[in-house]
């Protein structure tokens, strides 16, 4: 029995060994966090395209938390010495695992695809690390919209909100009918969602003074104050029970004509889609009142890490396959994003995504495109929890409203 | 020569054991030690700043939050389950019919992770979708139970669940300490007259200190381990209203980018289970070398 | 049941008797309470589910969640249900509940009947082993795995879970032996027995009440354990447990609850399973002296 054992292995082993040479050995892992439903069915695009150029793709996903949970298996991955070829992952991730030297450099296929001349900058600032292409972009989201059940905005008046006060408006009227006007998921993300575009709301100058620059006198200026006390009016549209609930709960809500409206990033459209819902008819997808015409995004990016040599080829072929248009509008139609580069028919989108698209090219040309801060595109992750502490602290009731632009300067100084 | 030998054969034995535990556990501590004494961000590094991380450790609210909220959790956790695993004890001691069945009952919640009873729990609490609005539906309109979205009450909603999962087990340790009291005892009392309340006061109850001190021990570790039935329900919320020292320290090792930070705090968690453990633990080894 | 159920029960009257059922009954609910919302909700449609009441009983039953979660909902980008992961789990589990088990009852077996200067010293710090955290083992730990070359592999986390189950397994044994007479082991040496004869003819024989005490708790740990599985795995060897969280806890995914609940109960079955048969074996085997100081 053993010794038919070991012979079975001596012989397999002469087999590997004959064979290793002709079979070139190219595969990538990549390490994600599309985990379960239509996203990670998108995503099984990109492997189909990679096993038909002969590199075999080994999945290895880790949810939770955004990516939280990842990151951690992540700095284990690197830490054994034993990293991911393609690691999906978020803005200012990016940036900081290039500072520490870990990612390999993808130039040479960006110039010849000439990825410079598709993707925003905006995109870029996260793509590129010293001048060298380290990550290549898979979408773009964006999560300053509202989605409205279009019966309960038909019985609230009909139009649509786009100005702080028509949102209150229609909200009101909302609360009248008898309906909870804002579902909401009180987690700290959820909150920060709102909270980016309530500051987006009172302008894109200001955004980026205090949530990109984090410019100590604007997180504590007048603007900073009237920001929280908004937060504190849209708290009055809550049900009392938000807190703790998932966004796909809050999601459903809406669906069923329970609640109003949600602030959400467009992956909520998914929820929407799958209960059978057509934009426009039973729904409606507008950006958060004020803030037409910006557009806060995040971008999943699969960071290529620096792998030996015989891993190169693969990892190449892998990020070329990640900027097709065909893979970008597959995946991102199903995911609710819209493709990283710019240059893609809108064609196979919906109406929401086709706006989508439309909006991302103007903010991108007018210098309006921002990165969300609650999505890891806004601030550096040590601030962004800072500045979820507070918002969220605020949002339960422990601050006022001026407390709570004083606490976001002072905890945004003692997380740098 | 062949005595020496077998002299060295049970220490030979043992040692592997041993020297993966002195690596495994007492090296990475130095080595955490050592990372809270640095400036490590997302990866350690060698950065010496002395004790600036315990310093900033202690003025964040957070912590002292975590440690509240240890104190409340930690305290109502250990005191409810032993108590309510002896009551269980003492009731399924009764010859109960179906005994096996009820203490499988009591038991399963031990062998089944927060990750999968997590969202049982979450959705069981929560007003709008569990309890409060089944008992609506049942007609009874001014029940609330909303402990879960209250940032005073959210704690004791932990309590609840962590008991749910452990007191079965601390049930089973006293069940089988009550099942290995002698029996001539208990009826030399009843010759005596005495009552059954009494004879469990008096007589039974005070023989199960071992267990108790088991008991403790088991439910100590869990208590200030636990982190995936936070995680798993409340996510530290309503805002950071159920943060606890596991929580913490995870978020500031490995999302807040901020690990010589967290390693500070793995350390004060160390030294608050070493100071509960290590007397219970010595006076155990020396009563168990008296007895012998 | 087989437990020695000795005589303790004080005699009491018939309301006495009704009052102890009811409560019994009580809580009997509120632990089963968490399960019926997992079955429940596991049998209902999704819509159902967005419909509101999660404590009623479904209206109509559906398998489909079950058959989806076992073999074709989306983990990852394969659409292979929970169904592959099993097998590393079994993989992982076995040997380190086997390896911690045997190396806790040598050390037991040392400890108690082959003590030696220090030998109390050498317990209470392997004892201590059982109360660390384990996230502040991660980043060492990932660092020794990957020079070890075991760094992502199943035999690398039977290594870990071996080693950080050893203090609890040593603890069992320890406790179980010191109550064994000694004068046995003597008479056995004296009549020319070795160290491991002696270990194999005579503790173990009679040592099964507290291998099933071990097994049980080492068996539910690993099983149970994410941390290590998701830190310490790769593609090849992902554990249950982790696919499972990949299952339930995407972030932008759309959630399908009847299949996350149904998923949770197939992964937590081993688990349940081994408490429901070896049930009664682990209150005698805690009776056996597990509990005891």
């Amino acid at each position: 029995m053993k010794l038919r054992l070991a012979l079975k292995a001596t012989a397999s082993a002469i087999v590997l060994c004959a064979a290793a040479p002709l079979a070139q050995a190219e595969e990538v892992e990549v390490l994600h966090w599309w985990t379960s439903g239509g996203e990670a069915a998108a995503l099984n695009v990109l492997k189909e395209n990679l096993e038909a150029k002969g590199v075999t793709w080994q999945d290895m996903p880790v949810a939770g938390g955004s990516g939280v949970e990842a990151m951690t298996v992540l700095r284990s991955r690197v830490t054994s010495g034993n990293p991911p070829t393609a690691v999906q992952m978020l803005g200012f991730d990016i940036k900081d695992w290039a500072a520490e030297g870990f990612l390999g450099d993808l130039s040479d296929l960006a110039a010849e695809e000439g990825w410079a001349e598709v993707v925003p900058p905006a995109l870029q600032e996260f793509s590129k690390f010293d001048d060298k292409w380290i990550a290549a972009p898979v979408n773009v989201h964006s999560t300053n919209w509202m989605w409205i059940n279009k019966e309960a905005l038909d019985a609230a008046g009909g139009a649509a909100p786009t100005t702080w006060e028509e949102l209150i408006a229609v909200l009101d009227k909302m609360k009248e009918n008898g309906i909870i006007p804002l579902a909401h998921g009180g987690q700290p993300w959820q909150d920060g969602t709102i909270f980016d575009s309530v500051v987006l709301g009172l302008g894109d100058d200001f955004y980026k003074a205090a949530i990109i620059e984090q410019n100590p006198e604007a997180l504590s200026s007048e603007q900073m104050v009237e920001a929280f006390k908004r937060m504190e009016v849209l708290r009055g549209y809550f049900d009392d029970n938000f807190s703790g609930r998932d966004w796909n709960l809050a999601s459903a809500m809406v669906i069923n004509g329970e609640a109003g409206m949600q602030a959400m990033g467009d992956w909520a459209k998914g929820e929407f889609l799958r209960a059978e819902q057509v934009p426009g008819e039973d729904f409606v997808c507008i950006r958060f009142p004020g803030t037409q015409g910006s557009v806060l995004f995040n971008s999943d990016q699969f960071a290529m890490f620096d792998v030996s040599e015989d891993k190169v080829a693969a990892q190449k072929l892998m990020a070329s396959a990640v900027m097709d248009p065909a893979f970008q509008v597959a995946f991102n139609t199903v995911k609710g994003s819209v493709p990283a580069r710019t240059d893609i028919s809108d064609e196979a989108f919906d109406d929401c995504g086709k706006k989508g698209m439309a909006d991302l090219a103007e903010a991108a040309a007018n210098g309006t495109l921002q990165g969300s801060m609650a999505h890891g595109h806004g601030a550096s992750s040590n601030i962004k929890s800072a500045i979820f502490d507070v918002v969220t602290a605020h949002l339960n009731g422990e601050y006022s409203a001026e407390d709570a632009a004083e606490e976001l300067a002072a905890a945004v100084e003692a997380a740098q | 020569m062949r005595d020496r030998l077998q002299d060295w054969v049970p220490r030979i034995v043992l040692a592997p054991s041993f020297a993966a535990v002195l690596l495994f556990v007492y090296g990475f501590i130095l080595y955490t030690g050592w990372l809270s004494m640095t400036n490590s961000r997302m990866l350690p590094n060698n950065d010496f700043i002395g004790l600036a991380n315990y310093v900033k450790l202690f003025g964040l609210k957070h912590w002292n939050i975590a440690l509240v909220n240890l104190a409340i959790f930690g305290t109502l956790y250990i005191l409810i389950s032993s108590v309510l695993g002896l009551f269980l004890a003492i009731l399924l001691d009764q010859q109960i019919r179906n005994e096996g069945f009820i203490r499988t009952v009591y038991l399963y919640p031990m062998a089944i992770s927060f990750i999968v009873t997590g969202v049982a729990w979450k959705w069981f609490l929560d007003p709008g979708i569990g309890l409060q609005n089944t008992m609506h539906k049942w007609g009874w309109e001014s029940f609330e139970f909303t402990w879960i979205k209250d940032s005073d009450m959210a704690i004791y909603t932990i309590v609840i669940a962590a008991i749910w999962q452990s007191s079965g087990y601390v049930m089973a340790m006293f069940l089988a300490g009550l099942r290995g009291v002698d029996n001539e005892i208990i009826k030399a009392a009843q010759v005596d007259g005495a009552s059954g309340v009494l004879i469990y006061r008096r007589i039974i109850i005070p023989m199960m200190r071992p267990v108790f001190l088991s008991a403790f021990v088991v439910l100590t570790h869990l208590a200030i381990k636990s982190y995936d039935l936070v995680v798993a329900m409340t996510g530290g919320g309503p805002g950071r209203a159920t943060e606890m020292p596991a929580t913490f320290m995870y978020s500031y090792t490995f999302t807040r980018n901020q690990m010589g930070v967290g390693a500070s705090s793995a350390i004060i968690m160390l030294v608050m289970i070493f100071s509960i453990i290590i007397p219970y633990l010595y006076s155990e080894i020396r009563a168990g070398a008296d007895r012998r | 049941m087989s437990i020695p159920s000795q005589d303790n029960a004080i005699q009491s009257g018939r309301l006495m008797r009704a009052l102890i059922y009811t409560l019994l009954i009580f809580f009997v609910l509120y632990y089963l309470l968490p399960l019926w919302v997992m079955v429940s909700n596991s049998l209902k449609t999704l819509d159902e589910i967005h419909g509101g009441d999660m404590l009623a009983p479904p209206r109509a039953i559906t398998f489909e969640p079950w058959k989806a979660a076992w073999s074709t909902t989306q983990v990852g980008v394969e659409a292979t249900g929970l169904r592959p992961y099993f097998l590393n789990s079994i993989l992982m589990v076995v040997p380190a509940v086997l390896i911690s088990t045997f190396l806790g009852a040598l050390n037991g077996y040392v400890l108690t009947k082959w003590s030696f200067r220090g030998a109390n010293l050498v317990f209470g710090l392997m004892l201590l082993a059982c109360f660390i955290p384990f996230q502040i083992v991660l980043i060492p730990m990932a660092r020794i795995l990957g020079m070890l070359g075991l760094a992502g592999t199943i035999p690398g986390l039977v290594m870990v879970h071996t080693v950080y189950g050893l203090g609890f397994t040593t603890l069992f044994f320890r406790n179980y032996y010191a109550a064994f007479p000694t004068e046995l082991v003597r008479a056995a040496q004296i009549d020319g027995a070795s160290f491991f004869q002696v270990f194999w003819r005579i503790l173990v024989p009679s040592s099964g009440p507290i291998f099933v005490v071990t097994i049980i708790w080492q068996f539910t740990n690993v099983w149970n354990d994410f941390l290590f599985g998701a830190s310490f795995s790769s593609y090849d060897s992902t554990p249950i447990t982790v696919a499972l969280n990949n299952l339930v806890n995407s972030s932008t995914g759309v959630k399908e609850y009847n299949v996350h609940f149904a998923g949770a109960i197939l992964a937590a079955l081993p688990t349940l399973v081994v408490y429901i048969v070896s049930g009664r074996y682990f209150v005698r085997g805690l009776m056996a002296g597990a509990v005891k100081g």
